[in-house]
């Protein structure tokens, strides 16, 4: 008896020390993943706060050796982003609206749909192949509309996937209602399902564009680089993340600096972003 | 008063239905229009695709006409003989990727089972969004990061012990042979495992939140602890997810490019220590396509990047089917 009682309360102590080391192992490893983000954020801050002065927003970027900033690339990349999101958007949500509302049952939209969140994690840098052997190789040159298109590729299945998203969580009864005034199903949309989900819709774009600001990898043969600033859109035009990704593995230690702070201010930018578009989604759709 | 310019009131009806007409035909026209439109769009979606898949056949051809099924095979890469193997970044990317899961997955699982079975309701949400933002950091930050405050760091601190650590070790030492670069086929891996934790715990902590609380009761109510709770019922229940969840995080190692440039040293061989310089695909083409001259270079790099979507294809495609049958059997 006595025997029997000892041995399952080593069992049961055994139990919770298990249990106790689970527990022990998943906060540790929270806290692994936490102290990552910090070191991050410190290092960016550390580095890149150093290298900030109006200079980088106002002067091109320099030559080895010289005094400049980042004006070319920014801008570069403010142009790239926006013609981005002006082609990607409206196809991904017209396509959305396609699969949530014309075709919510249909095959094709169960094929776009996969499809979709393929395109979603696919490797940017086939995206920049693709769309190197599609424009950059028929016309001859590399261009900031190349650039655009690539990163358009990649706002587009993020838009689909968040509008339909949303247009799926638009309660069913408010089309009826619309319907049953006569309104035609395009019109139901655009004045009904739209509305609703317009907030949803809005923090698809804005992750989208928090997702392109930071690539690289489809611009490096899209692109390219410029030394300079140009309005021409058939021209090579600069990005942020090129010139950190040409500047970082350069030899010179300005280039280096300059690398940091273009580091730091696209972090910042797609961090406010997703901040942005996290408060949006969870203020209008509390889910 | 001239009689016919006074609006009899048929003409009154007969105007109104003509409005009407007009209204409805715009309104069945309108519809027409839009609902072709997003039709077009959402097959713009599939035509992407495919033109990714036939534009990188198309211009791999040359390469493949060239060394046929001896690139998966041959280990030469030289660009001044136009001789070109995948072997080398084959080998790279799926040894990256591996360290990436054998160090991201428990550490993802552990994230996610403290965040839904452990952590206080008020910080729940605080933790998820700073987890999540990990994988907002773009990945060119990861590799200028990487490569010039972790590879020194772990290349002074952690390799050298590594090294004397399995320095008697049969096999193991040959894996964890130096000198200490720093830089390598190991720093890729840590630094993809960190970059995929966000990736894999978010899906994973979706399919915890799916799994009844009843059975997760029961299990308590019978007298077990948290960690047979989580071991026996919401680990066993969500499988499929979880597979699903680590199959995207693959998917996304494989094909990371900008982070990998940085730190894995671009060296097209095989090398027997994984703490040796090496190469992935994505990073040889981002280090040489626009350096590549000539034919048969360029198209050595896209036949890569033809290699790397196939492969990731398959990997993702997966990851979604098993989420999809999860989805299907929870009548979603």
């Amino acid at each position: 008896m006595i025997v029997s009682a000892s041995k399952s309360n080593a069992r049961y102590a055994r139990r919770r020390h298990t249990n106790l080391l689970a527990t022990a192992l998943s906060i540790g490893a929270t806290g692994f993943g936490l102290t990552w983000l910090v070191l991050i954020l410190i290092v960016l801050v550390v580095k890149g706060v150093g290298g900030l002065s109006p200079s980088v927003f106002s002067e091109m970027t320099p030559p080895p050796g010289g005094e400049g900033g980042l004006l070319n690339p920014i801008m570069g990349s403010l142009i790239m982003t926006v013609m981005a999101v002006a082609l990607g958007t409206p196809l991904g949500i017209m396509a959305g609206t396609y699969m949530a509302e014309y075709g919510r049952y249909t095959k094709l939209t169960m094929i776009v749909r996969f499809i979709n969140d393929i395109l979603l994690s696919a490797p940017s840098i086939v995206v920049g192949l693709f769309v190197y052997e599609i424009m950059v190789r028929q016309m001859g040159h590399f261009s900031a509309w190349a650039g655009a298109v690539a990163l358009a590729i990649l706002v587009i299945p993020v838009v689909v996937r968040t509008t339909e998203d949303m247009l799926l969580l638009v309660p069913n009864t408010l089309r009826e209602a619309s319907a049953a005034m006569g309104l035609p199903q395009w019109l139901v949309i655009r004045h009904v399902a739209y509305r609703a989900a317009r907030a949803g819709i809005v923090t698809g774009v804005l992750l989208a564009v928090a997702r392109i600001t930071g690539e690289t990898a489809p611009l490096l043969f899209t692109a390219l680089n410029n030394q300079f600033f140009s309005w021409d859109l058939n021209a090579p035009m600069a990005s942020l993340p090129v010139v950190i990704f040409q500047f970082a593995l350069s030899p010179y230690e300005d280039w280096q600096q300059l690398a940091w702070t273009g580091a730091l201010l696209v972090t910042a930018a797609v961090l406010a972003l997703s901040i942005l578009a996290r408060m949006l989604a969870s203020k209008r759709m509390p889910s | 008063m001239d009689v016919a310019l006074q609006p009899s009131p048929l003409a009154g009806i007969a105007t109104r239905d003509a409005m009407l007409a007009r209204t409805l035909r715009r309104f069945h026209i309108g519809d027409r229009t839009f609902g072709a439109l997003t039709l077009i769009s959402a097959i713009t979606v599939l035509v992407i695709l495919a033109g990714v898949m036939i534009s990188l056949v198309h211009g791999s051809l040359p390469a493949w006409r060239a060394f046929g099924f001896e690139f998966f095979t041959s280990q030469s890469w030289n660009p001044v003989t136009e001789k070109f193997g995948a072997l080398p970044a084959i080998y790279g990317t799926v040894l990256t990727s591996t360290i990436a899961m054998l160090i991201g997955v428990p550490i993802s699982l552990g994230i996610a089972i403290f965040l839904t079975e452990i952590c206080p309701e008020r910080l729940r949400r605080t933790i998820g969004v700073a987890i999540e933002l990990l994988a907002g950091i773009p990945s060119i930050i990861y590799g200028i990061w990487g490569l010039f405050i972790f590879a020194p760091f772990f290349q002074t601190h952690f390799q050298p012990a590594l090294i004397d650590m399995f320095g008697n070790v049969p096999v193991l030492n040959q894996l964890f042979a130096g000198p200490p670069y720093g830089i390598g086929l190991l720093t890729a891996g840590l630094i993809l495992a960190i970059m995929v934790l966000p990736f894999i715990t978010s899906i994973t902590r979706e399919v915890f939140e799916t799994v009844p609380p009843v059975l997760k009761e029961a299990a308590y109510g019978i007298g077990c602890t948290r960690w047979e709770v989580i071991r026996r019922v919401v680990i066993p229940y969500t499988r499929v997810g979880i597979i699903g969840g680590v199959m995207l995080g693959l998917g996304r190692a494989l094909g990371e490019t900008m982070a990998v440039t940085f730190v894995i040293g671009n060296a097209h061989r095989i090398m027997p220590s994984i703490m040796a310089p090496g190469t992935t695909i994505s990073a040889t083409i981002a280090n040489e396509f626009t350096e590549a001259t000539g034919d048969l270079y360029t198209a050595s790099l896209v036949a890569l990047g033809l290699i790397l979507f196939f492969i990731t294809f398959i990997v993702l495609a997966a990851a979604r089917l098993l989420l999809m049958r999860l989805e299907r059997q929870e009548g979603r």
